[in-house]
């Protein structure tokens, strides 16, 4: 069983996002380290990129925090290859095609199975383009992880076909972002997908309270929480970690 | 290897959200192109309110002066909105209307793709938002107030470099969120499949009246075709149906802003390198770990740190030629043309008018040269009066 699967084995899995670099390298760290003691099952670790087309203002702004301070892709490396001596918590990147390009598909994922990380989310990699990142990552044993959206419809059953680790249901229409109302038929796309599928189905997009996690963990088997934490970063920069560890516990409901 | 693919350039890298909407206008186009009473409407459009077929200039004060090759300007500047742009929202929105939707967004640099879209969007009676960088809203306060003039609504974006690419990212963005009764207006051969073909469809009428109009004139074909590129539209437009033309050289012309080593440039050819970006896999202007650079250009029109993918293409196979010229040059020229031939050309064109300045007295007098004037200058002369110190507003 790999890391991945473990995120999900026999309970709901909470996920949590962190953009690597804001404020800096060694905030993440700690950052990530608590979030896996709070009870995050699987962490989301995005290497920030100069135009995150996917992001909504929060993360974009940690983007730019993080590029500003001096973030690359080889210092996120480094920084869990670090994270790998202490933790077993699985961790997925997330960033853009260009980032993986640019490293070179066979030295990147070379290097996330050298380090430890097991998946890769590339929201401008659909399914029609994901071949060239998959017949790399691959032989690495390093998963990319599919993405279902609200207007996939037909798409629904050809993409979860092929998925693996887990598949990101994105919940609403736009950005990444918090959102008091989904509006989105989510569990009509999950018994579409468990037609075809058995990979565990994350809820992301918009999520950022304990009624939200519990509404959407009884529906998926897990759910995303993103602009929640990174908000947290932006208002209590190097004091952030431990208010996410108390909203990850809040989240999660493991708070006293 | 998927859909839209020129050479290894080109793809569809999109997120899944807007992946259905795009096979949808692929189908719809695909549609429509073949349909006469689209290709009619259309070429309606063209001829009586965009005012086709341009003119094909004979620039006789530019040829003596330059002493070489013989010069014609196709005049897209003289297009309804001043520029080439219209070629492509007309197609566009006429596209969009027979697929239902009742909104148009759109990005802009100069405003001229900006404008050409709230000028259609007037005509057939949709709504219209316009994305554009705020330092772009603030060198083109011009344009900006043309479009709210049309009605529609601009959105200055402060995001990254508040440019052109920031421009296009917000609109991005935009569709993501907003997709079912929207349809973006693309304003250049980039982005997605079906895009950088459509685009390059509807703009393909400026070579295709330029080839027919330069046999009449002259009675063979040119030896030279050139044009400003950013993303590369009125380039792919002039370009496209000489290409089969084998005696025929294509030149694009991009911006080298203050230089091609100086770091301050939007020449994407001479200093990017193989990307994925904005929807499409191409050449970019980056750093080594695939950040976006960002470019710089006197003309908000070029200040992309892209191609077009069929550009690349292009380039690639060596089928043509990309040049750099700096803000210096393109100033240069803007100024040579408005004495030569008292015609007060779009600074992107000026790039191209430069390149013809080195290129003519190089040629014999017996060869021709077609440079793409794609648009018009109005909107440039108070930012070109800054550039040389003259403290001028709109």
């Amino acid at each position: 069983m790999n890391r991945i699967q473990n995120a999900f084995a026999n309970h709901k899995a909470f996920i949590a996002f962190v953009t690597a670099g804001d404020p800096s390298i060694e905030k993440t760290e700690e950052t990530i380290l608590e979030m896996a003691r709070a009870g995050a099952d699987l962490i989301e670790i995005g290497i920030p990129f100069s135009d995150p087309i996917a992001e909504g203002s929060v993360i974009q702004n940690a983007n730019v925090r993080a590029l500003k301070g001096g973030c690359t892709t080889d210092k996120v490396f480094e920084m869990v290859q670090r994270l790998r001596e202490k933790t077993e918590t699985p961790f997925v990147f997330m960033t853009y095609a260009n980032l993986v390009f640019a490293y070179g598909y066979d030295r990147f994922f070379a290097r996330c199975a050298q380090v430890g990380v097991d998946g890769l989310i590339l929201p401008d990699v659909p399914y029609e383009e994901k071949k060239e990142v998959t017949s790399v990552a691959d032989q690495y044993d390093v998963t990319l992880i599919s993405m279902i959206a609200p207007t996939s419809k037909d798409r629904i059953r050809m993409i979860a076909r092929e998925a693996k680790g887990f598949i990101y249901l994105v919940s609403s229409m736009g950005v990444t972002g918090m959102r008091s109302t989904i509006t989105t038929d989510l569990q009509e796309i999950i018994d579409t997908i468990r037609t075809v599928t058995d990979t565990p189905v994350a809820v992301g997009f918009g999520i950022h309270t304990r009624e939200q996690v519990l509404e959407y963990q009884s529906m998926a088997d897990g759910v995303i929480v993103g602009s929640g934490i990174v908000r947290l970063l932006e208002e209590y920069k190097e004091k952030a970690p431990l208010q996410i560890a108390s909203y990850v516990k809040e989240l999660t409901g493991k708070s006293a | 290897m998927s859909k839209g693919r020129f050479g290894q350039h080109g793809g569809q890298y999109i997120p899944e959200t807007l992946m259905n909407e795009i096979i949808h206008l692929e189908e719809a186009y695909e549609h429509y192109k073949k349909d006469p009473e689209f290709c009619n409407e259309l070429a309606k459009l063209y001829e009586e309110y965009a005012g086709r077929p341009s003119l094909l200039y004979y620039a006789e004060n530019m040829t003596k002066d330059l002493g070489g090759a013989k010069i014609y300007l196709k005049r897209e500047d003289l297009n309804h909105t001043g520029a080439h742009k219209i070629n492509n929202c007309l197609g566009q929105a006429l596209l969009a209307k027979k697929m239902g939707k009742t909104r148009l967004i759109a990005e802009t640099g100069a405003g001229q793709h900006g404008v050409a879209t709230a000028t259609v969007a007037a005509l057939l009676g949709m709504e219209c938002e316009i994305f554009m960088g705020r330092v772009d809203t603030e060198r083109q306060a011009l344009n900006v107030y043309r479009m709210e003039l049309l009605g529609a609504k601009v959105h200055p974006v402060d995001s990254g470099t508040a440019t052109l690419k920031d421009a296009v990212n917000e609109c991005m963005k935009e569709w993501v969120s907003r997709v079912s009764d929207t349809h973006y207006v693309l304003g250049s051969v980039m982005g997605p499949h079906p895009f950088p073909t459509i685009v390059r469809d509807f703009q393909s009428i400026i070579s295709k009246e330029a080839r027919k109009q330069i046999l009449e004139k002259e009675g063979k074909l040119p030896d030279v075709v050139m044009a400003c590129v950013g993303g590369g539209s009125n380039a792919m437009g002039m370009f496209y149906e000489f290409i089969p033309d084998e005696s025929v050289r294509l030149i694009g012309c991009e911006a080298a802003g203050k230089g091609v080593d100086t770091g301050e440039t939007a020449a994407t050819i001479a200093t990017g390198k193989l990307g994925i970006f904005h929807g499409m896999k191409s050449y970019f202007c980056q750093d080594e770990y695939g950040q976006i650079a960002p470019v710089y250009s006197i003309s908000a029109g070029l200040d992309y740190p892209g191609i077009g993918p069929e550009h690349a293409n292009l380039h690639d196979s060596g089928r043509a030629d990309y040049v750099a010229i700096t803000d210096d040059e393109a100033v240069e020229a803007f100024h040579y043309i408005a004495r030569q031939e008292g015609i007060v050309a779009a600074i992107e064109s000026s790039h191209a008018i430069a390149q013809v300045m080195k290129l003519a007295p190089t040629m014999d007098k017996d060869q021709i040269i077609i440079c793409c004037l794609s648009g018009r200058g109005d909107k440039d002369v108070a930012a070109i009066a800054r550039y040389q110190g003259v403290q001028l507003y709109e």
